[in-house]
């Protein structure tokens, strides 16, 4: 079990290097290198999880990495290198190899006679390693470090046409914003090992039970819980993935919405028992992630670029995640986390397809596609039926285990504003598609169906975003004896339930989404834009996206700038002034004393013997009869 | 009788002799006639230790010869770098000679 871990991390490593020093010129063969690694790392990963599910308990490996013996108040450091496989790593990994499979599938239609061909696969593998290195470590700093290479792809992957101005800066605005986040991840990991001397998951998970009380553990949590926050880009962190769009499509649907963006999740239900011991940072989770989920579906209603609605829309998922990881039920965030990582990214593909086809972004410059693309207007429907919570595809199961879990664990608050998200994730997914696939053909807007490497994966990912939610459904559990619940779980195993008023309520509110979706873009009965001048302020606020850009560019132009200059003061007059004093009094020493070198070779001379005849003399004493002393 | 204390004194004076030459003169050539001296003065200490001490081998006589050797060098070197500077200066007056100075 553990070898095939680790060879499913290593196979994309392998075709990176392949693909980076052998392949490069020849682009079929690259895309071929890394789509075989891929369904390598697939397969035994299909493999890991069936091992897994005879057998929950897993397998966990480590080898010594680093070992520095304890030297006197140095208490000696130890890092292992290791592969923890349990049903959470196993389910993982097959999401991440699935989707990373399909989208270089896809890729290959998308991409084709790109200039960076080679290129684009070399990354896209480079992260698979990155991402499976994430998902099967066994130990915080391992998992940091496999953070930062998903970080580095990612800014690879969204500044992929770096010769587009806002590309490059897309990429380096994700970079610096998930360094802010990181250094709080790290800070906290290291603080870490400092009070329990270990970094191992297992190890840790035995410790920090039966440490009680101080004010360590609260802030180590909240410390590491910042590195998920700005790599599932919740607020205030958020602001790097709708600019993050820039890079290819499919990079889109890979990194920043199925895998990359889950990554917090996952580490934070990797490391629950810490978080889980530390009320505070729970609730406080709960609610960055239900504010999140409003805030980034509200920006959504207004959105007018297709991918931009969909990177809210992530957004506002991954907020139902951490909402679901705060209120205690790890199950049903990484529940959400499945089923979100098909449907977003057959959204993203979807998209990919439209943008490819038409090569129009704006959705209200599109109309009509959907007789023109008949396989992706149906793809993406699905995707969006599913995202909206419609009875029975994937996303159903998955919000109606968070909202109930939400709801029994007492946060009604939480349970009402999740609702209010539902609401608005069905209009404004529905306000994309009457737009862009319903209604009458714009003019002049040139539109094909996708060849057959984009059809597929969208096919594949349409069946998997209708049944994937199944294995978290009480038919599964009555079938097969397990389910989501039960096999993924802290604590206590959850059983799958569907408390039909909470579905009820839930389909409700989606099915009204879609209703006034359809009124006002399908049917036209209500015109947008008066509800945009009825709504004048709010409408600027949710189209300027709450000016949280606006907010931290002046932050940065100003405040920043500002304690720069001062620093900059501070360096020239006062450090520069000390080290320039230094110099200068050196050079006026120097200046007096040469004086003494008349370059007379007689005065030296005697200044010698003069010498000589002291030390002599000093020598002497004895016989001299103490002379000297 | 003439003890080694005559020897020594007179090597002393000799070498100091040598020295106030070699550190006063102003004249190139006595410089060097002053550092011959003072050679000369350590010689005379080399022979009369070796003459007055029990030494079953002539050391000190063969240091003597040795330094009589070198300086015999060192004249013809010195001599030779004097012609050049009185060639190019017209004169050997040391207290030109500061090429060293800052």
């Amino acid at each position: 079990m553990v070898n095939a871990a680790i060879a499913l991390v290593l196979a994309p490593l392998a075709a990176f290097i392949l693909i980076a020093f052998m392949t490069r010129r020849t682009e079929a063969l690259s895309a071929m290198v890394g789509i075989v690694a891929a369904a390598a790392s697939l397969v035994l990963s299909i493999g890991l999880l069936v091992g897994v599910l005879a057998d929950p308990a897993g397998a966990h490996e480590s080898i010594k990495w680093l070992s520095i013996p304890a030297i006197g108040h140095f208490r000696g450091l130890e890092i292992s290198m290791g592969v923890l496989v349990d049903p959470l790593s196993a389910t993982m990994c097959v999401i991440v190899s699935l989707v990373a499979f399909l989208v270089m599938i896809y890729s290959l239609g998308y991409m084709k006679g790109d200039p960076g061909f080679s290129r684009y696969y070399a990354y896209l593998s480079l992260f698979a390693f990155s991402m499976l290195g994430l998902v099967v470590a066994d130990n915080y700093f391992q998992t940091f470090s496999f953070w930062e290479l998903v970080g580095l792809c990612s800014y690879l992957l969204i500044g992929f046409w770096f010769e587009k101005k806002s590309a490059a800066d897309a990429s380096r605005k994700a970079f610096i914003t998930n360094r802010w986040a990181d250094f709080g991840f790290m800070v906290g990991v290291l603080l870490l090992f400092q009070l329990f001397g270990s970094f191992d998951f297992t190890e840790l998970s035995t410790v920090i039970p039966l440490a009680k009380g101080g004010a360590m553990l609260p802030l180590i949590a909240a410390l590491i819980f910042i590195g998920p926050l700005g790599k599932s880009a919740q607020f205030p962190f958020h602001v790097w993935l709708p600019d993050a769009m820039e890079g290819p499509t499919p990079v889109s649907a890979l990194i920043h919405a199925a895998t990359m963006v889950a990554a917090g999740v996952y580490l934070i239900a990797r490391g629950f028992i810490l978080f889980a011991s530390v009320p505070a940072v729970m609730e406080g989770m709960a609610y960055i992630g239900g504010f999140t989920a409003l805030f980034a579906a509200s920006i959504a209603l207004v959105q007018k670029d297709i991918k931009r609605i969909l990177a809210y829309s992530t957004l506002s998922q991954l907020g139902y995640m951490f909402m679901a990881l705060g209120v205690g039920s790890m199950s049903a965030g990484m529940f959400h986390l499945t089923t979100h990582a098909f449907f977003k990214a057959l959204l993203f593909l979807g998209a990919g397809s439209v943008i490819h086809a038409t090569g129009e972004q704006d959705i209200f410059k599109m109309g009509g596609l959907g007789k023109k693309m008949r396989i992706t207007a149906w793809a993406f429907t699905i995707g969006a039926l599913a995202l909206s919570g419609i009875f029975p595809l994937a996303g159903f199961w998955s919000k109606d285990e968070i909202l109930l879990a939400s709801l029994r664990s007492g946060h009604v608050g939480l349970y009402v504003l999740g609702l209010g998200v539902a609401f608005m994730t069905a209009f404004y997914m529905f306000r994309l598609i009457f737009t862009a696939f319903g209604g009458a053909s714009t003019e002049g807007l040139r539109a094909h169906e996708s060849g057959p490497a984009m059809a597929i994966p969208l096919l594949v990912l349409a069946a998997l975003s209708v049944v994937a939610g199944l294995i978290g459904s009480p038919w599964f559990e009555r079938a097969f004896g397990f389910s989501f619940g039960s096999f993924i779980f802290f604590g206590e195993g959850e059983k799958s339930r569907l408390d039909l008023t909470t579905a009820a309520i839930s389909s409700l509110v989606a099915v009204g989404g879609i209703g006034l979706a359809w009124i006002m873009y399908g049917k036209k009965l209500i015109k947008a834009e008066r509800v945009a001048a009825a709504f004048g302020p709010a409408y600027r606020l949710l189209d300027h996206k709450f000016y949280i850009d606006e907010i931290y560019g002046w932050i940065f132009a100003r405040v920043m700038l500002a304690g720069g200059r001062a620093f900059d003061w501070i360096d020239h007059k006062v450090i520069d002034g000390l080290f320039d004093g230094l110099g200068a009094a050196t050079r006026a020493t120097g200046r007096k004393l040469r004086l003494t070198q008349s370059g007379r070779l007689q005065g030296y001379a005697l200044v010698i013997f003069g010498a000589v005849a002291i030390a002599a003399l000093a020598l002497s004493t004895d016989l001299l009869g103490g002379l000297l002393k | 009788m003439l003890g080694l204390n005559h020897y020594l004194v007179l090597a002393a004076l000799l070498f100091c002799i040598g020295f106030i030459g070699a550190v006063a003169k102003r004249n190139a050539i006595a410089v060097l006639m002053g550092v011959e001296l003072m050679l000369n003065g350590v010689n005379l200490n080399l022979v009369a230790f070796d003459r007055f001490g029990n030494h079953a081998e002539p050391l000190g006589q063969a240091f003597a010869v040795f330094i009589v050797a070198v300086a015999a060098a060192e004249v013809a070197v010195a001599l030779a770098m004097i012609l050049t500077l009185y060639r190019k200066r017209g004169n050997t007056n040391v207290d030109d000679l500061e090429g060293l100075k800052w």
